[in-house]
């Protein structure tokens, strides 16, 4: 089924949900609200001629200084059966930050989710386990978000346990010496 | 015997990051009750280096590099999902010669990691003279690696619209003799471990996943179809040269240790075939596209044209089709040994990636490892992690 | 070490600081000497494996460049091991790890910082890498490369020979002998890792 195709059964079916699509290189995307994600997903999951059985990717982008709301959070999914690929992309907003999980839909949601929360800091309302998984647990603030350091340099952010290993190590440092 | 006075009770035990047997800085921490397993609760991120951010905060080209280092056991394949979905995003097309040379590379690639994996799965189950004769074998590979890229592991060599030289004769003939002795060197593996018992008793109706569960957990590459289900990027969106090449996907059927394993000894056979159509095919030609993205100083933003982007607005907001024109979006993937490796590449009109997110089949996969794990004995374990075939470089990136 | 049968009393020196009787089938050398000797000479270092490093350690370690030939065998706990490679980078969240195995080996122990992240963080400038492991443990030789070919590790091990074997037996191992690091037994306290309850 082509991009075109899809898009039109998904806005018959949630007429107010999704807000516009954008097809460049045969890529098809679908901006929706975040409110009926789950359906919406749900939806492209379930029924005949669409069947997205695969979700590819989970992920999310910061639009910071560029566009209200904030966040976007994509889903990358895929039908093995008919072998075409589409791209959902909720909006979450900075305030507020949360949207339904689909964890239920797709068990390798859980780990993308995670993941999303780690660096976006993006809740997933109804996740089974939702915890740092590539930053230790008690890390502060979240990496990818466009307003964090990229340098190692960290200041303030650092993580405690790291501070107190180099504190540890200027101890030594000065013995040696 | 008397057992008065002995308390059963469950033992926690951590395994890893430090493990010769978890390929990396994976961590494990798992309930036992006796042998079996309870519970298994992975922990990941002693190698998070950050490069989807710092990625960001260098130039296209710059970022090449950067991508040999998600996955150093294949970095020629990364390299290649790099430049192809900036070829894409860009809308390049690249000569004939370049697109084999590459899909030769790649599959010298595929080779060169599945024999690490071999090495190291067999390994861990107790075969050391595999370790040895895989290892004997990659060494030839990285040396025809060196010849052409000069480098063994990292080798940066594919260029976002062609390749950065080209081959020689000298190479092709070294590649063409390998390639030719290679499927008797992948029997000689497997005399070694084939029908070995032990082997066997390891591996069979071990960490069993049946073709729904492996969907559903979004697994890929030789760990998917192991249970059954024909999925390869390279068939199902073919990229570079695997369209003119003539190629079998090798798909197994009971989902356990053993048929991932047979999947990937079939694939070494496959990319054999690949490789020596494509030095027989090989065109002549330039190997890189006129309009390649080069290094240029200070660098130019990414020309990208907004005549392709088709949208539709169901809202009504003036500064929607701005925003539309400014970010360009793209997702193009290649078939990594490991799975399917995407990237996903969100351009604004300057000469950095606003967003590169890596969607590595590695990080999925060890997602699953509770669901193999639950339930089976501890040496299971082993067993299972070799046949995901993690690289936790590319799980944490 | 060197057994020879011979008659003759006349001290002869082999080597610099080892002098022998053949008759009387004895070496005179000082302790030093003799303590450098034998812990050079069988280095085991941990196998350690953090990124793309490992993979070349690993074929430094297998057929081709076969590491055995200089007495180096790698061995897969910190308990039995002298050298720690450190090969690859080092994410913040490792660094409590490593240095818990650092303490966990016995002394004198050495560490070689493998690649260009083990020295001084590469080309990762982030914000979850240490930059060069030598922020946190004593390294006794620096490998640059990315990543170093087998052949630069094996040199990099001889130079720690090298050091080893000019190094006097009482100097504690290396300067990490005092552990100012691990005051406290807080072995896994550092571990973010909370056990849950729904994972």
């Amino acid at each position: 089924m082509n991009p075109a195709e899809i898009v039109k059964k998904i806005r018959e079916r949630f007429p107010k949900e999704v807000l516009w699509f954008v097809c460049f290189r045969d890529e098809c995307s679908i901006v929706v609200t975040k409110e009926k994600i789950k359906e919406i997903l749900r939806y492209l999951k379930n029924t005949p001629g669409l069947e997205f059985d695969y979700l590819v990717d989970l992920t999310a982008v910061d639009y910071l200084g560029f566009r209200e709301p904030r966040f976007d959070v994509v889903y990358h999914l895929m039908s093995i059966k008919h072998r075409h690929r589409i791209r959902v992309k909720a909006q979450v907003p900075e305030h507020g930050c949360c949207i339904d999980s689909v964890t239920d839909l797709w068990a390798t949601a859980n780990w993308f989710e995670r993941e999303c929360f780690d660096m976006f800091g993006i809740h997933f309302k109804g996740h089974p386990d939702l915890r740092r998984i590539l930053m230790p647990e008690d890390w502060k603030g979240f990496p990818l978000r466009k307003d964090y350091p990229v340098k190692s340099d960290l200041g303030d952010k650092e993580w405690e346990t790291y501070k107190e290993l180099k504190e540890s190590a200027k101890a030594w440092k000065e013995n040696a010496e | 015997m008397q057992n008065k006075g002995i308390t059963i009770k469950e033992l926690t035990v951590n395994m890893g990051p430090q493990h010769p047997a978890t390929h990396g800085v994976l961590r494990l921490v798992l309930e036992l009750e006796g042998e079996i397993i309870k519970k298994c609760i992975p922990h990941i991120g002693y190698l998070h280096r950050g490069i989807e951010k710092l990625s960001e905060d260098l130039t296209y080209v710059q970022s090449l590099p950067l991508t040999d280092r998600v996955d150093y056991l294949s970095s020629m394949v990364n390299n290649e999902g790099f430049c192809v979905a900036i070829e894409k995003l860009m809308g390049i097309e690249v000569p004939e010669r370049a697109k084999f040379i590459r899909t030769m590379m790649a599959e010298m690639a595929r080779i060169c990691s599945h024999l690490v994996w071999i090495a190291t799965h067999a390994l861990d189950i107790g075969a050391m003279t595999v370790f040895l004769y895989a290892m004997r074998d990659r060494e030839e590979l990285l040396e025809m690696f060196e010849m052409v890229t000069g480098a063994r592991l990292t080798v940066s060599y594919p260029r976002v619209g062609g390749v950065r030289c080209d081959v020689n004769n000298r190479f092709l003939d070294k590649l063409y003799n390998f390639i030719e002795k290679f499927p008797k060197k992948v029997e000689e593996y497997e005399t070694l471990i084939d029908r070995n018992r032990v082997w066997l008793k390891r591996t069979k109706g071990v960490g069993v996943i049946t073709a729904q569960e492996a969907i559903n957990w979004g697994l890929t590459g030789p760990t998917l179809r192991g249970s059954g289900v024909y999925y390869d990027v390279r068939k199902f969106f073919p990229y570079d040269a695997y369209d003119k090449v003539d190629f079998e996907v090798p798909v197994g059927k009971n989902g356990d240790v053993y048929d991932r394993y047979r999947c990937r000894m079939l694939e070494f056979r496959q990319s054999a075939r690949i490789i020596k159509q494509c030095i027989e095919k090989l065109p002549e030609g330039p190997i890189l596209a006129d309009n390649a993205l080069r290094i240029r100083m200070p660098e130019s933003p990414l020309k990208i044209d907004k005549k392709d982007i088709i949208f539709e607005i169901y809202i009504e907001d003036k500064q929607i089709q701005e925003f539309i024109q400014k970010f360009t979006e793209v997702y193009a993937s290649v078939e990594a040994p490991r799975g399917e490796l995407g990237f996903y590449i969100i351009c604004d009109d300057s000469s950095k990636p606003y967003r590169m997110r890596v969607r590595a089949p590695s990080f999925v996969h060890a997602g699953v490892l509770p669901k193999l794990c639950e339930g089976s004995l501890v040496a299971d374990v082993i067993a299972n992690i070799g046949s995901i075939d993690i690289v936790l470089g590319e799980c944490d990136r | 070490m060197i057994y020879v049968i011979d008659k003759t009393t006349e001290v002869v020196e082999i080597e610099e600081g080892f002098k022998v009787i053949p008759a009387a089938n004895t070496i005179i050398t000082t302790i030093n000497k003799i303590a450098s000797w034998g812990r050079r000479s069988s280095l085991w270092p941990l196998t350690f494996g953090l990124a793309c490093c490992a993979i070349e350690m690993m074929a430094t370690a297998a057929s081709h460049y076969d590491l055995d030939r200089f007495g180096i065998i790698m061995r897969a706990t910190p308990r039995q091991s002298d050298v720690m490679i450190i090969a690859g980078t080092v994410a913040k969240k490792m660094a409590p790890v490593l240095v818990n195995l650092y303490h966990q080996m016995p002394e004198p122990r050495y560490v070689i910082a493998m690649g260009s992240c083990a020295c001084s963080g590469g080309v990762f400038n982030t914000y979850s890498t240490v930059q060069g492991v030598d922020e946190i443990l004593p390294v006794d030789v620096y490998i640059p490369g990315c990543p170093p070919r087998p052949e630069a590790l094996i040199e990099g091990l001889l130079k720690l020979q090298e050091k080893i074997k000019n190094e006097p037996y009482l100097k504690r191992g290396c300067i990490s002998g005092v552990c100012l690091i691990d005051k406290s037994q807080r072995r896994c306290s550092y571990e973010s890792c909370r056990n849950s309850e729904k994972d």
